[in-house]
C-alpha cells in the first residue's frame, strides 16, 4: 500500500495532475463497483426502447431496451482495460526496442531505428483498420493487438534518443567494467534514470489506445456485443439515436472517453515537469 | 546533401516495406479472406476474366510461387492497375478513388492548414503570456478538446447545429437533388455542406498544435539568445516572433508535413459521421463490405502520400535549419 501511495505522490503534488488522478480513480472505482452503483444489468433488454432521460433511466434507454446509464458504468471496465493493457504492451515494446537500439550502436541500432521509422511513417488509423478488417475474429483482444502493433514506435524513438545520451555516463561504463550483462545494464542501470520518460510514454500510449479503441469500435470493428463506450456510440449511431433526439445516449460515452483522455494528459503534466524543469511555473 | 540522400534512402526503404506489407497481409491472414471475397464476387454476376485476374494477382489467389506473385503485384502497381471494386462493381478501383480524392483534399487539406496556422499562433501567444488568464484558459480548454474523439464531437455538432437548430445540413457533400458540376450553385452547396465537418475537425485538432507549440516556445524562451535579445533591448514583438517562435516552430514542421500526407486518408471517422463523399468514407465502405482490392489501393495511396510528405519535410528542414546541414557535413 505504501508503495502504491509513493507512486501516486508526484501526481498529487501538481494541481492539474491531481485533478487527473482523481478522475482516473473515480473511474476505476466505478468499474469495480459497477453492480453497486447501478441496480440494473447492462444486458437487460426488458425496458421500453428509446426512452429519453428520466428518474428511472438517467440517460434513457437504447433501441433494444437497455439502460444507457448502466451500460455506461459497465463500459468503464472495457475502456480502462483496453487503455491499460494496450498502453502497457505498447510501452513494453517501445522500451525493448528503444533501449536495445539506443544501447547498441551499429547494425542493431540501424535495423531497429529503420523499423521504428517505418511504423512512424505508416499512418496508424488506416493500418489499424486494415489489420482489423483482415482478421477473422473480432473482440477486445484483436483491438489490443492492433493498437499495440501500431502504437509503440513513437515511444521507441523517444526512449532510444534518451539512452544514446545516457550510454556515455560513467556509471554505465563502471557497470560494463564490472562485467554486467547488457540486459542488466540497460534495464537495471539505465532505465531507472529515465523512469519519468517511461511513465510519459505509458500515459501517452494509454490515451491514444483509448481513443483508437473507441474509433475502431465505432467503425464496427470491435465485437458489438461487448459493452464499451465505443460500442455504445456504434449502436447509438446505427439505431438513429441522433434523429430520435436521444442526446444523452450520444453525449455520455464520448464525454467519458474525452474525460478519461484529459485526465491522463493532465497526469502527464506532472511527469513532464519532473523531466523538464523549464516547464515548471516561475515562482 | 548527404543528409538528404540518407533520408531519401530511408524513405524509399519505408515505402518498399509498406507496399510489401500490403502485399503480404491478405496472404498471411488465416482463413484466406481473399478467396471468400472472390467467391462472393463470382456470385454477383458477369465480370471479365481480365478483371478477375487482376484481383487474383493483387490478393494472392494463385498457384504460382510467392515470388512470381510479388513481381506481378509490382507490375500492377506501376500500371496503376488495382482491379475492379467489389462494392461499386462495374467501376474500377482507380475510378472510385479519383472520385473521392478531390472532396477529401479540399476539406481536410484546408482544415489541416488552418488548424496548423491557428494552433501555432495561439501557442506562441500562450507561451509569451505564460501564466496569464489567457494562457490558463486556452491551455486547459485545448487539453480537453485534444482528448475528444473526433467522431464524437462531430456527432454532437450535428445534433446541436443540424438537428436541434437547423443551421447546417445533416450529411452529404452537396445537396441530394444536385449532380456534381462546375457551377456556382453546386460550389456553394459543397461549401455549405463542408462547414460543419471542417469545424469539428478544426476544434478537435487545434489543441494538439497549440500545446506542442506552447511547449517548444517555452523551451526556446529560456535559451541564451533570447536573453541576449532582451538585454539588447529589442522590441518584444521581434523577440517573440523573430527569435523564439522562429526556432520553436522547427520541430513542428515535420509533424505538419506528415499531417499533410495524412490528408489523403481523410478524416475517416468524421467523414463517416457526415457521410461525406471522401476517401475516409470510401475506405470505411471498402472495409465494411470486405472490398479488399479497394482497401489495398487506398492504403497504398495513403502510404505514398505520407512518404512524399516526409520527403518534403526533410527538404524544408534542411532549407530552414542550418544546423541540420552542418551536422550532416561533420557527421
Amino acid at each position: 500500500m505504501s508503495a502504491f501511495i509513493r507512486v501516486l505522490q508526484p501526481f498529487w503534488r501538481n494541481k492539474l495532475a491531481r485533478v487527473g488522478l482523481i478522475v482516473v480513480l473515480i473511474m476505476v472505482a466505478a468499474a469495480i463497483l459497477a453492480p453497486v452503483i447501478t441496480p440494473y444489468s447492462p444486458n437487460d433488454t426488458n425496458f421500453p426502447a428509446m426512452l429519453g432521460p428520466s428518474w428511472q433511466h438517467w440517460l434513457g434507454t437504447t433501441q433494444n431496451g437497455q439502460d444507457v446509464y448502466t451500460q455506461l458504468v459497465y463500459g468503464t471496465r472495457s475502456s480502462l482495460e483496453v487503455g491499460f493493457v494496450a498502453g502497457v504492451l505498447a510501452t513494453a515494446l517501445a522500451l525493448i526496442i528503444g533501449l536495445v537500439a539506443g544501447y547498441m550502436p551499429g547494425v542493431v541500432d540501424e535495423v531497429l531505428s529503420y523499423l521504428t521509422n517505418v511504423f512512424l511513417v505508416i499512418p496508424g488509423l488506416p493500418l489499424m483498420i486494415i489489420l482489423a478488417a483482415y482478421a477473422p475474429v473480432k473482440g477486445n483482444l484483436l483491438i489490443i493487438f492492433v493498437i499495440t502493433v501500431t502504437g509503440w514506435a513513437w515511444g521507441a524513438r523517444v526512449l532510444r534518443a534518451q539512452v544514446t545520451t545516457l550510454r556515455a555516463r560513467d556509471y554505465v561504463a563502471a557497470a560494463r567494467f564490472a562485467g554486467d550483462s547488457m540486459l542488466r545494464i540497460v534495464f537495471r542501470e539505465i532505465m531507472p534514470n529515465m523512469i519519468s520518460l517511461v511513465a510519459a510514454t505509458f500515459l501517452g500510449a494509454a490515451v491514444s489506445a483509448i481513443l483508437a479503441a473507441a474509433g475502431l469500435q465505432f467503425l464496427g470493428l470491435g465485437d458489438p456485443s461487448i459493452n464499451s463506450w465505443g460500442t455504445m456510440l456504434y449502436w447509438a449511431q446505427n439505431s438513429g439515436a441522433l434523429l430520435q433526439g436521444q442526446w444523452a445516449w450520444l453525449f455520455a460515452p464520448g464525454f467519458c472517453i474525452a474525460a478519461l483522455g484529459t485526465a491522463l494528459v493532465l497526469m502527464n503534466f506532472a511527469v513532464d515537469e519532473m523531466a523538464n524543469p523549464r516547464l515548471r511555473k516561475k515562482g | 546533401m548527404r543528409y538528404l540522400l540518407r533520408r531519401s534512402f530511408m524513405l524509399l526503404l519505408t515505402l518498399w516495406s509498406a507496399i510489401t506489407l500490403n502485399f503480404l497481409l491478405p496472404r498471411l491472414m488465416p482463413g484466406n479472406p481473399a478467396e471468400v471475397m472472390l467467391a462472393k464476387f463470382k456470385g454477383k454476376g458477369t465480370m471479365g476474366p481480365q478483371a478477375i485476374h487482376a484481383i487474383k494477382v493483387m490478393l494472392g489467389i494463385s498457384n504460382e510461387s510467392l515470388w512470381r506473385q510479388y513481381l506481378q503485384y509490382w507490375d500492377n502497381i506501376f500500371h496503376l492497375n488495382f482491379g475492379v471494386s467489389y462494392t461499386y462493381f462495374p467501376y474500377s478501383v482507380m475510378h472510385m478513388i479519383a472520385q473521392a480524392l478531390p472532396w477529401t483534399l479540399a476539406l481536410i487539406g484546408v482544415t489541416t492548414i488552418l488548424s496548423f496556422v491557428l494552433g501555432t499562433l495561439l501557442g506562441v501567444w500562450a507561451a509569451w503570456w505564460r501564466g496569464s488568464w489567457f494562457d490558463m484558459a486556452i491551455t486547459s480548454i485545448f487539453t480537453f478538446t485534444s482528448s475528444f474523439p473526433y467522431f464524437w464531437f462531430a456527432l454532437i455538432s450535428v445534433f446541436l447545429l443540424s438537428f436541434v437548430v437547423h443551421v447546417f445540413p445533416i450529411s452529404g457533400g452537396y445537396a441530394t437533388y444536385m449532380t456534381p458540376s462546375w457551377s456556382w450553385a453546386f460550389f456553394g452547396s459543397a461549401v455549405y455542406h463542408s462547414v460543419l465537418p471542417a469545424f469539428t475537425i478544426l476544434v478537435s485538432s487545434l489543441g494538439g498544435w497549440q500545446l506542442q507549440m506552447r511547449n517548444n516556445m517555452i523551451t526556446a524562451l529560456n535559451e541564451d539568445y533570447v536573453v541576449l535579445a532582451r538585454a539588447k533591448g529589442l522590441p518584444e514583438r521581434l523577440i517573440a516572433v523573430g527569435y523564439a517562435a522562429r526556432n520553436a516552430i522547427l520541430p513542428n514542421m515535420t509533424g505538419f508535413a506528415m499531417s499533410l500526407g495524412f490528408v489523403v486518408s481523410g478524416a475517416i471517422l468524421v467523414e463517416l459521421v457526415f457521410a461525406y463523399p471522401g476517401m475516409g468514407d470510401l475506405l470505411y465502405n471498402a472495409v465494411s463490405n470486405e472490398d479488399y482490392p479497394l482497401m489495398q489501393a487506398i492504403f497504398l495511396m495513403i502510404v505514398v502520400a505520407v512518404v512524399a510528405a516526409n520527403f518534403i519535410a526533410d527538404v524544408v528542414n534542411v532549407l530552414l535549419d542550418p544546423r541540420i546541414r552542418r551536422g550532416a557535413e561533420t557527421a
